[in-house]
């Protein structure tokens, strides 16, 4: 009867379950890399995880190696700086992803564990002040004037921020606590808060993802928010940049050369690091090596900006002495 | 049971006209309220189904093969789901394996074998309380002790176990309930021909429970497939170019391909995010058709 | 559990139903598992940071200073998981016990054929989906147009509370049903024998019998609006606040903690460990909730012979 088809069935859902299991313990773990016999043909695996700032440089480097070494099987995770960097820090991770320095408890945790890496410095991430193209007073803010829209207590309505803006109330969509953004405009606007800085307000619309922040800016005329760069060129219909001026009036437009160059004062350096353990192996090295090649032809399709060229010359030339060695 | 109870159903037989009239009309406001609950569900998810295909059906149309055979890229024209999509079938296969039989033994231990003493109301809220755990907490779960303490990394093996525990509760809570449902004259029966308890179990109850187990189970399942928080924990990859061939490798998942996607700028990648959603929903009403199928066969009416 | 059944079981029957114990039993090894790793870290947060403070600050900014002078009072977050809880219930139990109804007591079998596998699809959608439905649908087309655009945030706990009630309406509905279905027939005729209309045996006979299966369905479905992580951090917001106004962001414990996760906060520190309080706290809370509401359901529980 049906007791015979279930219990046939159940039967089936074993057999799957063990040849799975053998599958599972008969493969071997290749996780070591070797280069085989003939030419330059690398294989093995690199686990790379962290920041997801930073996943899509590491996705465009992984995809473009893939067509060159198709026996290297590198994965890109994306559990944030600060996840990845505990899988780093534990050995897990080949690669981390990292939109912000290491912080000292993570070196510590590194040391602790006898994990020893290098830094490369990778690319730049703008970070576009705006407003909604439906505002017409914005044209540029200095970094006092978004030190009082941001700071706890600061400004409520435009015209405290200056007096030739309009008596309107501010609509600030930003970026949410633990995002790496909202770290970096608040160490650069309002300073560090053990010495002097201010503290950020709390009563904002807070997103973590960034698309929202630009929904909700284009939908207001009195709207003020930050976020990477990229999302700004990606929807520049709704949006009005602001010119950002550190010193003195003359403000700076967000843009890739103003970024790449320095002149723009708002924007963050992006990192990998690598084990050094995983730099000697020779498929390690190259993909790393590929990776400081490439990325300035590839960072744009992602959106961000390529890193000062001595920032790869350098990052090399830290590789060079690993490679040699594999 | 309309036909036979409305026979029985002596509306006509009134005492008074208002009364009956006054009652009929509040018959007929409940059965319109009625109706109109029902509907709400129905024309929520028509609209949650009919926005994504809006945002989607043109990408995915565009080259269906390309996009569910390729793997992904930067480039969103470019993009494909077949990790993710194969990472998700597996996922799925293992998740059920492992939680079905484990959480249908424990409901019928607790419905039909338990002693009502204290260890089993400690077992009883300990299950009840697991259910309402929300899944990041599963997920830092199997982070620290599938992926770290038993050294499984992000595998699929770590990643099924974790939604198999996540699922769990829910099977075991629905099992009981459908376990519960069988009268007890069918057990009373069958002890009174001699059996003893577990026959009484394997060959009444169970066959008699399992549509309703089922449906609680396909109900648990379909959730798990749609997690993204566990997986994101746990760190399995959003960028892996190859499928898994053992149990230990990585594996990519569909809600976490979205979720990133969804992320990023460009308006493609909202596309194609939305494209995924679809073959997605289309897994689910896959396996939602088996379990309709599984449960029409073997439904008994009491 | 009667008495004429063979207490003296088989042998083999005995390792069967030491297994299935060891099954059972296995739900408590899930728990203590999580309670180990919540509780290690979780130490940790509390050696730099005040439990008092914890459990009775209203303002949750840990962005506020360096680790150190960062505010952790956890009520915003606990209002904003209680706020979407009730406001889900409010969508999610009335209509899920009216379809119950529908299904158990009028529709037909075609109907019900087709309804069913429908709420299944329903309950199957992965929240994240339902998240972005809600920021992008509810929101925009359906909150604002009717309460207005200067009311309505564009986060807000109302449009969560929808699209978490949608998510928990499958589960009322679906276990209520089976609780009703398993009402015995015979108690219908004998109402319908003493001349009610289908709406009063379906009112006070059937749903009365079946309580104890909806007050099961309910907790289960509080239980999950209570850990429903996506789709509230999407549609509801990150803007932990004291508030009762729905129409506003709010943020929820589950929120907090996959915001954490993901973000690029340094593992190791009093920020990145408030997390592993949060899921203790949240842990705790559903402990609390099911402990009070089995001691409800176990008083409706009715016995049929």
């Amino acid at each position: 009867m049906t007791l015979r088809t279930r219990r046939g069935g159940w039967l089936l859902g074993l057999t799957l379950a063990i040849a799975l299991a053998t599958t599972a313990c008969g493969g071997t773990d290749d996780n070591g890399g070797g280069a085989t016999g003939e030419g330059a043909a690398l294989s093995g695996k690199i686990a790379i995880d962290g920041s997801s700032t930073v996943a899509p440089i590491s996705e465009a480097i992984a995809e473009e190696f893939k067509k060159e070494q198709p026996n290297v099987e590198a994965t890109v995770g994306t559990s944030g700086t600060g996840g990845g960097f505990t899988k780093f820090c534990a050995g897990e991770t080949d690669l981390q992803d990292a939109s912000r320095a290491i912080s000292d408890e993570e070196k510590q945790a590194c040391a602790a564990k006898g994990i020893k890496y290098q830094e490369f410095r990778v690319g730049l991430d703008g970070l576009a002040v705006v407003t909604s193209a439906k505002n017409q007073f914005l044209d540029t803010l200095t970094f006092e004037q978004l030190a009082r829209i941001f700071e706890d207590g600061g400004a409520t309505t435009w015209n405290q921020v200056d007096p030739s803006f309009p008596n309107e109330k501010i609509a600030i969509f930003a970026p949410d606590t633990e995002s790496g953004t909202y770290d970096f405009f608040n160490e650069k606007v309002l300073g560090d808060p053990d010495e002097g800085g201010k503290k950020p307000r709390n009563d904002y619309t807070a997103s973590s993802d960034d698309n929202t922040l630009v929904q909700g800016i284009e939908g207001q005329a009195n709207s003020w928010g930050y976020f990477g760069f990229a999302y700004y060129q990606n929807n520049k219909e709704g949006l009005k940049d602001i010119k950002i001026a550190e010193k003195g009036t003359t403000g700076i437009e967000p843009t890739a050369e103003t970024i790449e160059s320095g002149d723009y004062p708002l924007s963050r350096p992006l990192f990998i690091y690598v084990k050094e353990d995983s730099l000697s192996q020779p498929h390690v090295g190259q993909f790393v090596k590929f990776y400081l090649e490439q990325t300035p032809q590839l960072i744009a399709d992602v959106g961000y900006v390529p890193a000062p060229q001595e920032d790869y010359t350098q990052g090399l030339a830290k590789l060079q002495p690993f490679l040699a060695t594999s | 049971m309309t036909a036979t109870t409305e026979a029985f159903a002596p509306s006509r037989l009134r005492r008074g006209a208002t009364r009956g009239r006054a009652r009929i009309l509040v018959d007929v406001a409940f059965s319109a309220l009625l109706f109109t609950g029902t509907i709400v569900g129905v024309v929520a998810l028509a609209t949650l189904i009919w926005t994504i295909f809006d945002n989607g059906w043109a990408r995915l149309t565009a080259d269906p093969a390309a996009f569910l055979t390729s793997y992904v890229s930067r480039l969103p024209a470019r993009a494909g789901i077949k990790a993710a999509l194969v990472g998700s079938a597996y996922l799925m296969v293992l998740t059920a394996l492992f939680c079905f039989p484990i959480g249908v033994g424990a409901a019928i231990y607790l419905e039909e074998f338990a002693p009502r003493n204290r260890v089993t109301n400690f077992v009883e809220a300990n299950i009840a309380n697991l259910a309402g755990v929300p899944s990041v907490v599963y997920g830092l779960l199997g982070l620290g002790i599938f992926a770290r303490f038993l050294r499984m990394g992000p595998s699929l093996l770590a990643g099924a176990l974790t939604l198999a525990v996540m699922s769990l509760p829910v099977i075991i809570v629905a099992a009981r309930e459908s376990i519960r449902a069988v009268p007890d004259s069918i057990r009373q029966g069958a002890y009174a021909l001699g059996a003893t308890r577990w026959q009484t179990v394997r060959r009444q109850v169970l066959p008699a429970a399992m549509p309703g187990t089922l449906t609680g189970t396909i109900l648990a399942l379909s959730r798990a497939i749609g997690e993204t928080a566990p997986l994101l924990v746990i760190g399995l990859p959003i960028v892996i170019f190859s499928l898994p061939d053992d149990l230990r490798d990585p594996v990519s998942a569909l809600p976490l391909l979205i979720f990133e996607w969804t992320s990023r700028p460009q308006a493609a990648f909202a596309e194609a995010a939305a494209a995924a959603s679809i073959v997605l929903l289309a897994l689910l009403l896959a396996m939602n058709a088996v379990a309709i199928f599984l449960r029409n066969r073997y439904t008994i009416r009491w | 559990m009667s008495d004429i059944s063979r207490r003296t079981a088989r042998t083999g029957e005995r390792v069967i139903i030491q297994t299935l114990f060891a099954c059972a039993v296995l739900s408590v090894a899930v728990t203590v598992g999580i309670v180990a790793v919540l509780l290690v870290d979780t130490v940790e947060f509390f050696r730099e940071s005040s439990l008092a403070d914890f459990l009775t600050g209203t303002v949750w900014a840990p962005g506020q200073g360096a680790g150190e002078d960062g505010l952790y009072g956890v009520l915003p977050l606990i209002n904003g998981t209680l706020m979407i809880g009730v406001g889900s219930l409010v969508v999610g139990l009335p209509l899920g016990v009216l379809t119950a109804i529908y299904l158990s007591e009028y529709a037909n079998p075609r109907v019900r054929g087709v309804l069913k596998p429908t709420l299944e699809i329903l309950a199957g959608i992965p929240t994240v989906i339902v998240g972005y439905f809600a920021l992008q649908f509810i929101t925009p087309t359906l909150l604002r147009p009717i309460f207005g655009e200067d009311r309505v945030f564009i986060f807000n706990a109302a449009s969560g509370s929808i699209a978490v009630g949608l998510m928990i309406l499958p589960i009322i509905a679906s276990i209520s049903e089976d609780a009703m279905r398993s009402v015995p027939v015979s108690l219908r005729e004998a109402a319908y024998g003493l001349g009610s209309t289908k709406r009063q045996v379906s009112l006070r006979v059937v749903v009365p019998a079946a309580l104890s299966g909806i007050a099961a369905s309910v907790i289960l479905a509080f239980s999950r609006a209570v850990g429903e992580t996506m789709a509230v951090t999407i549609a509801a917001g990150n803007s932990p606040k004291m508030t009762l106004d729905f129409f506003t962001s709010i943020q929820t414990l589950t929120a907090s903690i996959a915001q954490t996760v993901r973000g690029e906060v340094a593992a190791g520190t009093v920020r990145y460990n408030a997390l592993f309080a949060l899921g203790l706290t949240l842990f705790v809370l559903t402990l609390v909730m099911n402990l009070v509401s089995a001691r409800i359901v176990r008083r409706f529980r009715q016995v049929y012979s």
